[in-house]
């Protein structure tokens, strides 16, 4: 009988501590999958943030580590300037990243270090139960927003792919969505190009996951989908913001 | 070996960490530890080491985490606000258990205080400052020299135990010139062993002949029962370095000692001075200067207080830290006097002796 579908090796036998519905897992298996297909099990490395994917380290079949929040950027850098011969990732959610770790992720960036950065917005902080993150969208009702998002009062989300694609040093920067297979196949080869570009010693690679939150948004997962992308995608566009392996290099 | 250079004590201890296999060093600028980070941009390229100017001391930090978590010996320096920031990280270390060295160049506080030399950041240093149970193990160098040796002490401490050790020197130490003797550089192949004595926890690939491997560098324990388990073993590991690793230097300590002062670092450099001058008049008084002030020497102190020591003399460059552990090992039974100086000033002998004289 053949196989046709199979935990990738890269993923550990322990299960997820995700809810139904959330695309931590997808992110996961597609980081999993492609760490297998380039055959980088050996040397691969990651950093897990603070979140509801701070057991990250958990789950990856290879060594780990678990930064404090928003310092996974700098933790890589120490940890791939300290063996350069590993590849690192920092797996990291919109409170970690966007908010908290600012600093540490624009100066990753514009250091161009050698190590890929997988953000996943859903646009709320999740694990703390549903309050308000850097990304959420203006008028979006969360616990520390619950009159709705007041653009006026507290700004408006921040676009990290577009604040990272004024540095000159970021080598690949793509935003993807998680929100329906096509999408899902989309963000495959995007996860694939940052790893490739990571195994040759490219540079500084970032990959945003467009996501979703169903406990949280109070929604079930298809409504989930729904709304975000009704309401995600027009205020956070997919695209390929840079390729510097490619001829043009820019979008 | 036997070549004496004179040297700030800020590039003195690059220098030694650079001799003791630190090959990796992340750091922020700030008065008055300038010298150790210029020192070290310009030397860890000639030895192909990793010199980075992180965009904060937060950065920094943790960038030694993630250096530390691969086994290799890292440093990262600052000066007490610096320091400040760098206590999330400081913990995080703590937590997972993670060997690296911090130099603190002191300076006067609190806020952004000043750039002269103060010791107002010994509660900092030595009982907390970051959250959650833990330690580190701190050393105050009172010379050049020793603010060199302990480069190579404090690594070896570290890997020993694998946990954080921090240098307690300040604004004095570090831009003061004196002559200092280095040992010798460690080899290529020595660094390379003292990595993979970490191979059994730390992050590094397959390909070593050890096989495959999930190490885990992490703080978080989210079962009670286990992060108990983890506290208390942490427990176990300060106990042992308790037993293991105090020092103190004894100056002129005797059994007729009327007068026992304890001071730490820049101050007990000035305690010498003042009571030299005091047991040249025909008293006799002698000076504990802890060399670790964490563990702390409490009964290599209580031991000096015989029945002929009268009182016990607490000399600090601040508001009075120390004095409080002095207090739990003199435990009473003579009366502990404390003078301190802040702001970044540093007291005269005149002024030592004046308060050990008004006690005669």
């Amino acid at each position: 009988m053949a196989i046709i579908a199979k935990r990738p090796d890269s993923l550990r036998e322990v299960s997820f501590t995700y809810c139904p519905g959330c695309m931590h897992g997808v992110a996961h298996r597609l980081i999993a999958e492609t760490v297998d297909e380039l055959g980088l099990k050996n040397q691969m490395t990651g950093v897990a943030p603070v979140g509801c994917s701070v057991f990250a380290y958990k789950f990856f079949d290879f060594d780990m580590a678990q930064a404090a929040h928003g310092r996974a950027p700098a933790v890589a850098t120490g940890m791939k300037r300290a063996r350069p011969e590993m590849n690192v990732f920092t797996y990291q959610g919109d409170g970690d990243l966007a908010a908290i770790g600012t600093a540490e992720i624009v100066h990753a960036a514009n250091r161009g270090e050698h190590i890929s950065v997988f953000f996943v917005n859903n646009a709320i902080y999740g694990m703390t139960g549903g309050q308000m993150a850097p990304t959420t969208l203006p008028g979006m009702k969360t616990t520390t927003s619950p009159y709705g998002r007041d653009a006026n009062d507290i700004g408006y989300p921040v676009r990290v792919c577009e604040l990272l694609n004024t540095l000159e040093a970021p080598y690949y920067i793509e935003r993807v969505s998680l929100l329906s297979v096509p999408e899902i196949i989309k963000a495959k080869k995007a996860v694939q190009k940052a790893l490739t570009y990571n195994k040759e010693g490219r540079g500084f690679t970032f990959i945003e996951f467009v996501s979703t939150c169903p406990t949280n948004w109070g929604l079930d997962p298809v409504k989930s989908q729904q709304w975000a992308k009704e309401n995600m995608i027009p205020f956070f566009k997919p695209g390929v913001f840079r390729d510097k392996g490619t001829e043009g290099g820019q979008k | 070996m036997g070549n004496k250079v004179l040297m700030k004590g800020n590039e003195a201890v690059a220098e030694a960490a650079i001799r003791s296999g630190c090959r990796l060093y992340f750091a922020y600028p700030i008065t008055p530890q300038s010298e150790l980070i210029e020192y070290m941009a310009k030397m860890m390229p000639k030895v192909k080491g990793t010199f980075l100017q992180a965009e904060s001391e937060v950065a920094a930090i943790n960038m030694v985490y993630g250096a530390a978590g691969m086994g290799k010996r890292v440093m990262t320096s600052s000066s007490s606000p610096g320091i400040s920031l760098k206590m999330e990280g400081i913990s995080y270390l703590a937590g997972a258990r993670l060997p690296a060295v911090i130099i603190n160049v002191q300076r006067g506080g609190p806020g952004l205080g000043d750039i002269q030399p103060a010791q107002g950041d010994y509660f900092q240093a030595t009982k907390g400052g970051g959250h959650g149970d833990y330690r580190l193990i701190v050393l105050a160098p009172s010379s050049v020299q020793e603010f060199a040796d302990m480069a190579s002490d404090s690594f070896d401490l570290a890997d020993k135990y694998r946990v954080p050790v921090m240098i307690l020197s300040d604004g004095l130490l570090g831009q003061m010139m004196e002559p200092v003797e280095f040992k010798e550089y460690k080899t290529d192949k020595e660094i390379e062993e003292l990595g993979k004595q970490h191979y059994d926890w730390c992050i590094h690939t397959n390909e070593d002949g050890k096989g495959h491997h999930h190490n885990e560098i992490n703080s978080l324990e989210i079962d009670p029962n286990v992060l108990e388990r983890h506290v208390l073993n942490l427990e176990q590991i300060y106990k042992e370095i308790e037993k293991n690793e105090v020092k103190h230097e004894e100056y002129n300590i005797n059994d007729n000692n009327e007068f026992v002062c304890v001071a730490f670092g820049t101050a007990a450099r000035i305690v010498k001075s003042a009571i030299d001058d005091l047991n040249a008049e025909g008293r006799n008084i002698g000076l504990i200067r802890p060399i670790t002030v964490w563990p702390y020497p409490y009964k290599e102190i209580a031991k000096t207080i015989h029945g002929n020591v009268k009182r016990v003399f607490v000399f600090e460059l601040n508001l009075g830290q120390m004095v409080e552990d002095v207090k739990l090992a003199v435990n009473g039974k003579v009366p502990v006097e404390f003078m301190g100086k802040v702001g970044g000033l540093v007291f005269t002998p005149e002024e030592i002796k004046e308060k050990i004289k008004a006690y005669l």
